[in-house]
């Protein structure tokens, strides 16, 4: 590539999938007689804030060259205590979400230390994790569905300029999470972790807590996800969240993050979110089936992984 | 023994060789007689491996041609070379460590019977061999990571010797073997010369070559210095001949002001790698670090930065009486202590980052505010410190992975002498790099000494250790075998002490 044409960094790193965003609208506004209208936005404004909350962990983790496998679990597990607090212990509704976030914080810790200290794959760790998590949630919930009423209904239907509250959460743990990405010593480090552990080390620091902290975030926001979450459904459902560490896998490597670590960006993974979202949306109301949707949004997952693949060499021969 | 024809196994005529930016060697020629156990021997970077690897197909030779017997050989690879009937085992070890012996042994030719392995077939023949080298003790269904590193080097041998061949060139072989190892690699070397196989001998060890070989070819800065029958030599004269007297070394260090002790080292002691290392560092001064490849110098440094865990020994600092602890690199950082890493790709950079990132990343919490980075303060420091070192690059976001090597060391450098340190230690700061570049760095270290920064260097590269040190400790086997002071040096007094623990081991042998 030559200098004198290149765009800025940001440009070209949000350009791409900026435009396959816009491709896919325009296909299914064209194909889907009312995809275009307020209760599509809607219904995508209102799925993606949990998923885009753990897509923001899962790609901190993944930065530094981890992987948690449980944040599915984890948020079933939260939101077993949130709604098992509430209802059944009779717990204030601050307070209760506070165990609720706590409880996601103590299982991302827990994920960190183990894999720190014995030096283990965060894969198999994390796959413990996403075991244990559920069955805890099981125990706390004695298998059956919390229901939360209306206890949390405040979160759903309180908007910001028209913007429902856990939508505007979600721009905003998106946006800090970038900054403390790109600007803060903490995110530094982290990028520097995932590129060469090694040179670290030897340049004076210790990776030891900074690793962990980024396990114990995750977490943390799997309990904020849970919030929204139990919100969006009014209960508290044991068998929430199967899969889900997948699919914010899945958007957060759409998103152009690397699996091997020391690159990505949580907008990216947000517009990752946004493309599963409007794809499954989109193939909805076009009366696709099941079947069909799952072959396109893996499909688009490989696809985005080869687009990246391509990407990079680009970015290695400037 | 006469040198008709037939008696020559290969030919090596007027061999040259260069990498980038060195030449490596220059006209060798080299006769190698049927069933004779040939040296090279030479200082780092002699020319020997080099050599070595050209005779078995790892590299091309530029000019020169090469002989088998009389026809001519022009091996492309590897294989190449073995199909010719030469064979290299080398020092690094090539084996799959969670295969078996026996698998390792025979990986190129597997015995299959329908695709499916003959493990009875596999493990009898693996048997053979290994017993053939004297291993009869050995379980060749073993895995071979859970044998030791010497018995790992004798698999490795066993397996260069299980093929048929006329030339086998061993590099440093003994190096991880002990002695009754070494013996038994020795019985097994005197067999294949009594078969008439040729032998190329690669070693630090002077004692082993007067012992088994015949002659001895001596390599001084990729040229040959002479080659005589072992029996006419001894080992000072071999070590005189490495060395040579042509040498005159440009003096770059002047006006060294020497301050007090900042760093005392005490019977440092890691393995057999490092052996009771004791000395001093003062404020002011440039301390060289000499010796052979793997005598235990980065070793030394890696325990000083806390990169590794010493057994025994302390540390001492600016002049305390109690140890230092450091058990990590962060301790040793936060005591002033910095280490420019000897392979910078794998431990000084992040390469993917860019010049910018690579230089702030020791100095964050002092560019940033409540947690985050001041961007332009880090901007503008960066850039600071790229124009002191004349880094040339493109743009401070330009990967370091785009940078050439000499650029990529002044990077390590600059994020180092950011943080400011008292105490810093250059392991092979020049290696591959260009002559402008180490220049720069000479005069900058230099420069920092007289600031009254205390440093070490460890080099292989002896006269560059003598223009720019103002003492020259030597490293041998694990030990500090001497120290020199700047009126003293002399390339063959460090020669020679860094060859001493090699020569003198008097070895307990039955």
């Amino acid at each position: 590539m030559k200098k004198g044409v290149s765009l800025p960094r940001w440009v070209t790193d949000y350009l791409g999938m900026a435009i396959v965003l816009a491709i896919l609208l325009a296909i299914f506004g064209y194909s889907a007689r009312n995809f275009f209208s307020l209760p599509t936005f809607k219904m995508i404004a209102s799925q993606v804030p949990d998923i885009t909350i753990l897509a923001v962990g899962m790609t901190l983790v993944l930065i530094i060259g981890g992987i948690d496998l449980s944040v599915g679990s984890v948020m079933a597990l939260c939101g077993a205590m949130l709604g098992k607090s509430l209802i059944t212990w009779g717990v204030p509704l601050p307070l209760a979400i506070g165990i609720c976030m706590l409880t996601g914080l103590l299982c991302g810790a827990v994920n960190g230390l183990v894999t720190i200290t014995w030096k283990l794959p965060a894969f198999i760790v994390t796959l413990g994790m996403l075991e244990i998590a559920r069955g805890a949630t099981f125990f706390v919930t004695g298998y059956r569905t919390v229901d939360t009423a209306t206890s949390l209904d405040f979160i759903t239907e309180t908007t910001i300029a028209g913007v429902p509250m856990p939508f505007v959460i979600a721009i905003l743990i998106v946006a800090l999470g970038q900054l403390v990405l790109s600007r803060s010593v903490f995110g530094r480090y982290m990028v520097a972790i995932g590129t060469n552990e090694e040179a670290v080390r030897l340049s004076g620091i210790d990776m030891r807590p900074i690793k962990v902290t980024v396990f114990a975030l995750c977490g943390f926001l799997a309990g904020v996800a849970a919030v929204i979450q139990t919100a969006r459904i009014s209960s508290a459902n044991p068998n929430v969240g199967v899969g889900w560490e997948l699919q914010a896998i899945a958007a957060v490597v759409i998103g152009g993050t690397s699996l091997m670590g020391g690159r990505g960006s949580v907008i990216g993974s947000f517009f990752g979110v946004l493309i599963i979202a409007v794809l499954s949306t989109g193939l909805d109301q076009i009366g696709a089936e099941e079947y069909i949707k799952r072959i396109i949004t893996g499909a688009a997952i490989v696809a985005a992984v080869i687009l990246d693949y391509y990407r990079n060499r680009l970015s290695a021969a400037k | 023994m006469t040198d008709s024809p037939d008696n020559i196994a290969f030919t090596a005529r007027a061999i040259c060789k260069s990498f980038p930016g060195v030449k490596a060697l220059s006209d060798i020629n080299l006769d190698l007689k049927v069933g004779e156990v040939h040296a090279l021997v030479g200082e780092n970077g002699a020319g020997k491996s080099t050599l070595a690897k050209i005779i078995a197909g790892l590299h091309q030779l530029d000019s020169g041609q090469m002989l088998i017997g009389q026809a001519s050989y022009k091996p492309l690879g590897r294989k190449n070379a073995e199909r010719n009937g030469v064979r290299i085992v080398m020092q690094e070890l090539n084996l799959v460590s969670n295969l078996s012996v026996a698998e390792n042994i025979f990986i190129e030719k597997l015995p299959s019977r329908l695709g499916f392995i003959d493990y009875k077939k596999l493990n009898a023949d693996a048997g053979d061999i290994t017993k053939n080298v004297g291993l009869a003790e050995m379980d060749v269904t073993a895995q071979v990571s859970r044998l030791g590193i010497g018995q790992q080097q004798m698999v490795e041998i066993a397996a260069g010797l299980s093929q048929k061949c006329d030339i086998l060139i061993l590099d440093e072989p003994t190096a991880s073997l002990t002695d009754t190892e070494t013996e038994l690699l020795f019985a097994q070397i005197q067999k294949l010369k009594n078969e008439q196989v040729s032998i190329i001998y690669i070693s630090h060890h002077i004692d082993e070559i007067m012992r088994i070989t015949d002659s001895v070819t001596i390599l001084r800065d990729g040229k040959v210095v002479s080659t005589n029958p072992t029996s006419e030599l001894t080992a000072e004269k071999i070590v005189n001949k490495m060395v040579g007297r042509e040498l005159e070394h440009n003096k770059l260090r002047h006006n060294a002001k020497l301050g007090e002790v900042v760093l005392r080292v005490e019977k440092l002691t890691r393995g057999k790698k490092v052996r009771n290392v004791s000395f001093e560092l003062r404020r002011g001064e440039i301390l060289g670090l000499a010796g052979l490849i793997g005598s235990g110098r980065t070793e030394t440094m890696r325990l000083i930065f806390g990169a590794d865990k010493a057994d025994t020994g302390d540390i001492y600092l600016y002049g305390s009486k109690v140890p230092a602890k450091i058990n990590n690199p962060r301790q040793a950082v936060k005591n002033r202590i910095a280490l420019v890493t000897e392979d910078r790709k794998e431990q000084g950079l992040l390469l993917p980052l860019s010049v910018t990132k690579n230089i702030s990343i020791t100095n964050l919490p002092r560019l940033s505010r409540f947690g985050w980075i001041n961007q332009s303060k880090e901007k503008a420091i960066t850039a600071d410190y790229v124009e002191k070192l004349s880094v040339r690059i493109a743009s401070p976001h330009q990967p370091v992975e785009n940078l050439s090597g000499g650029n990529q060391q002044k990077v390590v450098i600059a994020k180092w002498l950011y943080r400011d340190c008292e105490i810093i230690i250059f392991d092979e700061p020049t290696r591959g790099i260009d002559v402008g570049a180490k220049f720069e760095i000479y005069q900058m270290l230099d420069e920092l000494a007289n600031q009254g920064k205390a440093i070490i260097v460890v080099s292989s590269d002896l006269k560059e250790l003598m223009a720019i040190s103002d003492r020259i400790a030597v490293m041998s086997d694990g030990k500090i075998a001497a120290e020199f002071s700047s009126d003293n040096f002399s390339e063959e007094k460090i020669t020679a002490a860094a060859f001493s623990e090699y020569v003198n081991q008097k070895k307990e042998r039955p």
